[in-house]
């Protein structure tokens, strides 16, 4: 009896046998089903190697990294978190690649019975809740606060805006018609096409372009193997999961 | 203090003194049934109430959701006959507090109710009171510290709500966000010092709480 306590609390306290080599990828959660099929792609080539994803906004991402959560990868929604841990110093700024880019759009139920089909319908009084990402930590949020001061909404739309801790979580509120509308990425609402319906896309020019930069943890004792991901990320093979999943490929020159 | 924690701090006061209420109201009756009286479905009462207290958060938010939201069992009929959804309102932070706080309430005022002798009962109602009437003005004053020492366990359970009230009431600054969201919030973008604040506000007021609680248990002994 005793001996078979110390043997559980022995596997309880031997760290679980860790494959051969293990990637830990911060992700932002717009990218989840495109970076879990990537690394499927990515460990079929390679036996022993095995990828553990951590998903979330990408600003609690960055906030993780700064608090030193370890992690060999990060794979960011925008680039100003990116551009915060390179000025850190703590990603290594030479793997840093943009490879992919989205496109903002709003979504409504898809039983929903209101006619929205322009900026300003967002401002009919049927319309009570829209639910954006909260600008602080949610890269989608920053993106559509951007989109509404443009277009000269973001004043009046404040009481009816409920903020969501990640884009999936806005998208979440909409599935379930707890809100009337909500500004997601494509991808997102292309996730749920049965569920939601799409409005209007948001003019492109109202918003900075929707870039997703990968880069490898500066305290990362994987350098090779993280650099060896984001190579595939931006290789033909990488760029055929993405475009399948909606993504657009990364404007020439962003990083 | 910045204007978006004293709101928080506001609010939180606002639904913990509500929930507190509202868990008075619906608490002491309940705690004096299981302590009282055996029936039908005492061990099921007693089960639902304790349950919030086990649950995840998570978990009660969830049924929550599934009760009170757009969609909801209640909530459907509710929004098509006015138009209101609980959800993301204060009010759905203040439902969350009082289900959450509940079971502290009735396991502490129910064990104060077992405790009082019965043979003071058996006097009064000797002397013809009503049931009704010797529960007021005999049981419940006899466990009047057991009740109270229950009330201030459940307000500071209430004021430190999160996870049901995130899931029913969302997170929206000066709407629904109260103390522990915005200590949430304030750590994922980085204001340490807010954080802070209000971690050292939320502590302090939990020590005061304990502190009254075990006067007032310590009395009821």
């Amino acid at each position: 009896m005793s001996r078979a306590v110390i043997l559980l609390l022995a596997l309880l306290v031997t760290p679980a046998t860790a494959a051969a080599q293990e990637l830990n990828l911060s992700v932002a959660v717009s990218m989840k089903e495109a970076v879990e099929e990537l690394a499927r792609g990515f460990a079929a080539g390679r036996p022993g190697v095995m990828l553990r994803f951590n998903l979330g906004a990408s600003g609690e991402l960055q906030r993780q990294i700064e608090a030193g959560a370890p992690v060999d990868l990060f794979v960011s929604a925008a680039q100003r978190q990116m551009d915060e841990l390179e000025k850190a110093g703590l990603i290594v700024a030479s793997s840093r690649r943009a490879f992919a880019r989205n496109v903002l759009t709003v979504i409504k139920p898809a039983d929903s019975r209101f006619d929205i089909s322009k900026p300003g319908d967002l401002l009919d009084p049927r319309v009570k809740r829209i639910v954006i990402g909260n600008p602080k930590t949610v890269p989608v949020g920053q993106y559509s606060e951007e989109s509404l001061r443009a277009l000269g909404l973001w004043e009046r739309i404040q009481p009816r805006l409920i903020l969501a801790e990640n884009v999936r979580q806005a998208l979440d509120y909409v599935v379930r018609g707890e809100v009337d509308a909500g500004f997601v990425y494509t991808t997102d609402a292309a996730m749920r096409a049965g569920r939601v319906a799409e409005t209007f896309r948001p003019s492109e020019d109202t918003y900075r372009p929707i870039v997703y930069p990968a880069a490898v943890m500066a305290a990362s004792r994987q350098q090779a193997l993280a650099r060896s991901f984001i190579e595939f990320l931006v290789s033909r093979e990488g760029q055929v999961v993405l475009a399948r999943l909606g993504f657009q490929p990364a404007p020439p020159g962003a990083r | 203090m910045s204007p978006q924690a004293l709101s928080a701090l506001w609010l939180s006061l606002k639904v913990s003194m509500v929930a507190t209420a509202l868990v008075a109201l619906v608490g002491i009756p309940i705690a004096y049934l299981l302590a009282r009286r055996r029936f039908w479905g005492h061990a099921v009462v007693d089960t639902l109430v304790t349950l919030p207290l086990i649950l995840p958060p998570t978990v009660t938010g969830y049924y929550l959701i599934v009760l009170l939201g757009r969609r909801g069992i209640l909530g459907a009929p509710l929004y098509a006959a006015t138009g209101f959804t609980v959800a993301f309102t204060w009010y759905a932070a203040a439902i969350a507090a009082t289900v959450m706080a509940l079971p502290l309430l009735v396991r502490t005022a129910a064990a104060a109710i077992a405790s009082v002798d019965r043979e003071l009962e058996k006097a009064a109602f000797t002397l013809g009171r009503s049931e009704w009437r010797t529960a007021l003005e005999v049981t419940l004053p006899l466990a009047r510290n057991g009740i109270l020492a229950g009330l201030v366990l459940a307000f500071a359970r209430a004021l430190g709500e999160f996870g049901a009230t995130l899931m029913l009431a969302g997170n929206i600054p000066g709407k629904t966000q109260t103390v522990p969201l915005s200590i949430y919030t304030a750590v994922q973008t980085g204001e340490s010092h807010e954080a802070l604040l209000l971690v050292g506000l939320l502590t302090g007021l939990s020590c005061a709480v304990v502190v009254a609680a075990g006067r007032l248990g310590a009395r009821a002994q």
